[in-house]
């Protein structure tokens, strides 16, 4: 189905795009992939007056690198960032969550900021950038940029810390140099939207882990961070054992949704095993 | 004189049997279709349908100016608009006498039955116009309450149809004592509640939709004496009876052709409201009229599958020799009876007792009215049902008894040498070996060896469990003799037709009444033909879809193209040779009594003389020297009306494993070995076998239609209906045993179902068989993980064989059902959003 | 409107186009490209798959504008000079379709598979075909195709 008319805008600076987002507000939408979108407008499920396409911002796309971090322009597609070295070495789990989403031909147009800003729950990318402490440059209204944290980025369902009038530009990753990585995914077929997620990247030392980082995807109306699961996995072997114990209480305080994949209580016992898989897996063991 | 080659000295290898790759395909790979949405005439309107967003309402005002004055918008039509000439969309198959069918009128009128009913039709310039102004037309609607759950439909709390006063259509039996085909199944019963073992069951089926992937597309053109109407069917020639009965426009003045179709499986096999609402509309306006709907729309409108709970009772012997089943099904028809309808349930009713010797049967159906999308035939219709049932049970009975449940199938089923068989449901098969394609499957699956890892796994409590499924099926196909059609009250005759054609050149034309829509009959119809009649492969042309073109058909469902359609394509090319022969006996100069056929040559007997067949086509086409009196054409016409059905049967045999932990299940390995008789084409038949294997497994795992409380489609995209993908999917391992049919000259049978007949309960049997150590027996379908994971959960790990509680009975309200359902609410309906 | 110049399976077109419309819909009603077809509208099936700029994309959740200076290829324009494309040609030989409507895309997409990965495990072609529906083969013909395509195209890589 066609979606309702709008008109189409196509800025080629981030200035540009920000001055058509303060001349059209709540009218415009911002096409960034657009493969969450279009699938909206095309059902109906929203109609904005234009349309703001930031598919010809080169400032927006490509990797690089600045000093300990990473820098990751919003409008890099998904299959540019599984192609990047750069990402593998420095920033495996969110490589690891990339590679799952969705399928080929959407991987090809999809973009990072695209998917951090919609913001779904169920989402994959949001997870990783919560454990790897991503930092998201927002562009404002002014000229001006601020940087969020990713703890601090995702605010709702559908909803960040993205202001009217203003744009994703960068994530920004501390590298995680020599981490090992794992996303561990559970769907029933495989071009679904997770049923839970998790993302899960530990350092070791010597057989045990040093420092672990590990976010949920799609056990909350936001992906989450597992702070207390990531405290007691320090200094723990990457034993079956020791690595069960340290996650069991992982679904603690998680409100994650009920629907015909399975209910919140089923989704709070995935998130134990699947927590407790991952990290074995980026441990290694 | 002649204008071919003689192609006689080199008589080419026979066709059938050959893996012919298939002539269809250049077209299909290089993009150069014709799909029904390709068409563009002069002129033409564009359609858009405005639907009701609610499952049960009537309708108290349509206020369609703002909709009318929108650009490009030539009209808006209501049902009252179009009610004269819009015709109805009828059943073909009331299943009782003093069935309840309530008017299925393609554009509602006052009342609508389910969501996504039509209410109102724009047409435009542009499909986008049209989509635009079907935003804006107004209806409102007073909601009314709706009945969503089979089970509360059988009720009556709520009606699904108020003015009908029950949500009840129809019931209809079959039962062995009556019938006199076996014994009585309550003294049977109670002989084994005595001494002897009883098994009860409640059995889902769940809602499935049909998931062809090319969305339904209708173009009518009326500019013509014949109307034109394109349409994405299975069944262009019973859609012109269906407008003919119904609208006032006369057959003769009504052409349908079936262009490129892609895919149907049962879902194609209607007469829709968008056909109808697109023909009345062009009707109206006097100009060509396309519609094409959305998948969403595929979702609500076009009919669902399935939809039974099955209510079993199987009696037994102490050592497993079952002496008689009871089935009583309760099946929703959704807001209306489809085309089939309810002769969709009816049709398993001689398929519960599958490959076994019961002693006495008895089929027990009562069809109701829900507030959702109609339910008709679904890729097997009413077999994979019979077959799910009947296999879950004999797995269950294996238990009871104690021994492996391929033993306890070969105990009761009908030994090779029995064979034509009269089963306890009155089918007499004709037949089968169901010890050799057993023996096949196990050897090419190591069956003993799963069955020791099993064992391993069980012994050392491996978080993954291992299960082996089996499903040894046979199925009725190859619908069908019109007598038995015409004594169960369908509406129409199971016969089909063929001509062929044989042009001057030497080329031939083969037409046929069937319609294929991704089958592959033009290249199988072609090797037989090449066969029959000694013409190349190459030459020969096959025709369908077109009722101009193949004025006489009953179309393509049931697998029953090859042992009906193909049937009649023998009977009209042996007709080409017997009329050639007097000709050719004239061009050899020679008695008729004295010419035989072979690989494409008249010859005379005892001589080297001899004409080809293109031969005689020139010469009756020139027509200069034919015997006197005789009419100048060797084209012939077939009709063939089967007398019985086929029956195809095989052995499915099915690892999956079970990762406790989640509920999540993985295909390990699945092997099918297939008797569906003598082969034409081996290529087609494996891929017939793959995708029904994939639909099969796909309502074991994945599948399955599900409302909320309101009766909106919650599965309405493919986002929610999760189709399997190529990821979600394995390599299967296929053969065949082979026992010639002996009801059609080539000794087939049906293939098209065969593989989703059969493959749902091996899956759902391997799951069970991974679980049951956890004391479980049974598991809703789909199986999704969070039920597998219930399901063990609830099951209570059974510490010592034997301890397992007594076999549950039938208690009023308390079906042993469902242990892993996902919510408190009705497991099938339940309302997650 | 919005003028657009897209190169489509080798020819150059200028066009106004709403920017609304769909690549796909400006291939199939605009250019009469009917050879890529619509089967979803959630973006699941694949079956619209063309390549734009050499790469696949769902024609169905790019719009006509985005497209807009650059070059797409579809089922239409693999075939070269009347030759089919090895993949086509593995799709009929190893009777990897039988409707054939999810044909065009999913032979776009093994296109795609195979460019990346020249000789894909059956594992590594299962999962690059995920976008793609097909309700007819079971997926096991096609994955069949694909690994043939992959070893045809290989030896003709070496012996050229």
């Amino acid at each position: 189905m066609i979606p309702a008319q709008f008109d189409y805008l196509a800025p080629s600076t981030v200035q540009e795009a920000i001055a058509a987002l303060a001349e059209h507000g709540d009218d415009a939408k911002v096409l960034a992939g657009g493969q969450s979108l279009l699938p909206i407008l095309r059902m109906r499920l929203n109609a904005p007056g234009v349309v703001i396409d930031l598919g010809r911002i080169a400032e927006l796309q490509g990797v690089s690198e600045d000093g300990d971090h990473l820098v990751i322009g919003a409008m890099t597609t998904y299959a540019a960032v599984l192609a990047s070295g750069a990402v593998s070495t420095h920033a495996a789990l969110l490589s690891k969550a990339i590679a799952t989403v969705a399928d080929p031909q959407i991987r090809h147009r999809g973009t990072i900021g695209g998917a951090l800003v919609h913001a779904d729950p169920a989402g994959d990318v949001g997870a990783p950038a919560l454990a790897l402490e991503a930092e998201l440059v927002i562009a404002g209204a002014d000229g001006s940029t601020r940087t969020v944290a990713a703890e601090d980025f995702f605010e709702d369902l559908f909803t960040t810390a993205v202001g009217e009038g203003e744009l994703l530009t960068q994530i920004r990753v501390p590298k995680h140099t020599g981490w090992g990585a794992h996303y561990e995914k559970f769907v029933r077929v495989s071009h679904q939207w997770s049923i839970v997620g998790v993302a899960a990247t530990v350092r070791s030392e010597g057989g045990s882990i040093a420092e672990a980082r590990v976010g949920l995807t799609n056990m909350g109306s936001t992906p989450l961070r597992a702070r207390s699961v990531e405290e007691a996995l320090v200094g723990q072997p990457a034993t079956d054992e020791a690595v069960r114990a340290a996650v069991a209480s992982v679904a603690d305080g998680t409100n994650p949704p009920s629907d015909l994949n399975g209910d919140s209580d089923y989704r709070k016992h995935l998130a134990t095993v699947l927590t407790r898989r991952a990290v074995l897996a980026a441990a290694g063991a | 004189m002649t204008i071919t080659e003689d192609r006689a000295a080199d008589a080419p290898t026979p066709e059938i049997g050959r893996a012919r790759t298939r002539k269809e395909d250049q077209r299909l790979i290089t993009g150069r279709t014709r799909w029904t949405d390709n068409i563009q005439l002069p002129g033409m309107l564009h359609l858009a349908m405005v639907r009701s967003p609610f499952a049960h309402a009537t309708i108290s005002a349509i206020n369609t100016d703002e909709a009318k004055a929108a650009s490009g918008v030539l009209a808006v039509f209501t049902g009252e608009d179009l009610k004269d000439i819009q015709g109805v969309n009828i059943t073909a198959w009331p299943i009782s006498a003093d069935q309840k069918t309530p008017d299925h009128l393609p554009v509602a009128v006052s009342h609508v039955a389910h969501a996504g009913e039509i209410v109102a039709v724009v047409a435009a310039r542009s499909s986008a116009e049209a989509r635009d102004a079907a935003e804006l037309v107004d209806v409102d609607y007073d909601e009314l309450p709706a009945v969503l759950d089979l089970k509360q439909a059988a009720t009556d709390s709520v009606l699904a149809h108020p003015g009908l006063g029950t949500n009840t259509s129809a019931t209809w039996q079959l039962d062995s004592a009556s019938g006199g085909t076996g014994g009585d199944i309550e003294a049977a019963i109670a002989t084994a509640r005595e001494g002897g073992i009883v098994i009860e069951r409640e059995y889902r089926q769940q809602r499935l939709i049909p998931a062809f992937m090319e969305p339904r597309s209708t173009v009518v053109d009326p500019t013509g004496e014949q109307v034109t109407m394109w349409s994405a069917t299975q069944v262009p020639h019973v859609l012109r009876f269906c407008i003919a009965a119904t609208t006032g426009l006369q057959e003769s003045k009504i052409r349908v052709i079936a262009p490129d179709v892609g895919g149907g499986f049962g879902g194609k096999l209607q007469t829709t409201p968008e056909e109808f609402a697109t023909l009345a509309v062009a009707r109206k306006l006097g100009k060509p009229c396309k519609y094409t709907e959305t998948r969403s729309e595929t979702m609500v409108s076009g009919h669902h599958g399935r939809d039974q709970w099955q209510k079993l009772t199987l009696a037994a012997e102490k050592d497993g020799t079952v002496t008689g089943l009871k089935v009583e099904l309760m099946a929703d028809l959704g807001a209306y009876a489809a085309l089939v309808g309810g002769g969709v349930p009816v049709l398993g009713a001689w398929m519960f007792n599958s490959i076994y010797k019961f002693a006495a049967y008895q089929f027990n159906v009562t069809t109701y009215y829900t507030n959702k999308t109609w339910v008709d035939a679904y890729r097997g219709a009413g077999r994979p049902e019979a077959t799910y049932g009947i296999e879950r049970l004999m797995d269950e009975l294996a238990v009871e008894v104690g021994v492996d449940p391929l033993e306890i199938r070969e105990k009761n089923w009908i030994k090779h040498e029995e064979f034509p068989f009269t089963t306890v449901a009155g089918m007499t098969y004709d037949s089968g070996n169901y010890e050799a394609a057993t023996a096949k499957a196990k050897e090419l699956f190591g069956y003993d060896e799963l069955r020791a890892e099993q064992r391993r796994r069980r012994e050392s409590n491996d978080p993954v469990q291992l299960g082996i499924g089996i499903s040894t099926f046979t199925e009725m196909c190859g619908l069908a003799p019109s007598r038995i059609l015409g004594v169960l009250s369908y509406g129409a005759g199971g016969w089909e037709s063929a001509s062929i054609r044989m042009l001057a050149t030497g080329t031939v034309e083969v037409v046929t009444g069937s319609s294929a829509h991704g089958q592959g009959h033009e290249t199988a119809w072609s090797q037989i033909v090449a066969d029959r009649l000694g013409v190349p492969f190459e030459d020969i042309e096959v025709l369908h879809g077109d009722t101009q073109i193949a004025p006489r058909g009953m179309d393509t469902y049931g697998s029953r193209s090859l042992v009906v359609g193909a049937e009649a394509v023998i009977r009209a090319a042996d007709k080409v040779i017997e009329k050639a022969k007097p000709i050719a006996a004239h061009m050899l100069e020679a008695s008729v009594d004295d010419i035989e056929f072979s690989a494409g040559r008249f010859g005379v007997k005892g001589t080297d003389k001899s004409v080809s067949m293109p031969e005689v086509a020139l010469e009756t086409w020139t027509c200069h020297n034919l015997p006197d009196g005789i009419e100048p054409t060797i084209d012939a016409d077939a009709t063939f009306d089967p007398n019985t059905f086929s029956f195809p049967h095989g052995t499915h045999l099915c690892a999956m494993e079970v990762d406790t932990e989640t509920g999540a299940t993985t295909m390990r390995k699945y092997v099918c070995v297939d008797d569906i008789g003598n082969i034409v084409n081996p290529l087609i038949v494996e891929g017939q076998v793959h995708g029904g294997l994939v639909q099969g497994i796909a309502q074991a795992l994945w599948e399955g239609a599900e409302y909320d409380d309101q009766g909106t489609l919650v599965t309405g995209s493919f986002v929610d209906y999760t189709l399997p993908t190529s990821a979600d999917t394995i390599s299967f391992i296929t053969d065949h045993t082979t026992s010639p049919s002996t009801t059609n000259t080539l000794g087939t049978k049906g293939v098209g179902e065969a593989g989703t007949i059969a493959s749902t309960p091996a899956v759902v049997n391997a799951i069970v068989d991974a679980v049951r150590s956890f004391g479980v027996n049974d598991i809703l379908m789909p199986c999704t993980p969070e039920r597998v994971w219930k399901a063990i959960q609830k099951g209570g790990a059974v510490p010592v064989e034997g301890e397992r509680d007594a076999q549950p009975h039938f208690d009023e309200g308390a079906p042993n059902q469902d242990p892993g359902a996902a919510s408190p609410e009705s497991a099938s309906e339940g309302s997650q959003s | 409107m919005t003028r657009i110049n897209v190169t489509v399976d080798g020819v150059s077109y200028s066009d106004e186009v709403e920017p609304r419309t769909l690549l796909v819909q400006y291939l199939r009603e605009s250019l009469g490209k009917t050879g890529t077809v619509i089967g979803c509208d959630t973006s699941n099936c694949g079956a619209c798959t063309v390549h734009l700029d050499g790469t696949s994309v769902k024609s169905c959740n790019v719009l006509a504008v985005q497209a807009d200076g650059h070059e797409v290829t579809t089922i239409e324009g693999l075939a070269v000079d009347g030759e089919l494309h090895p993949v086509q040609q593995a799709f009929h030989e190893c009777h990897a379709l039988q409707c054939g409507y999810c044909t065009p895309g999913m032979i776009m997409q093994a296109c795609d598979v195979l460019k990346n990965n020249p000789d894909p495990s059956e594992q590594e072609i299962r999962e690059g075909l995920e976008g793609n529906l097909c309700r007819c083969t079971g997926y096991h013909n096609i994955v069949k195709a694909v690994q043939q395509a992959a070893t045809s195209m290989s030896s003709q890589a070496v012996s050229s």
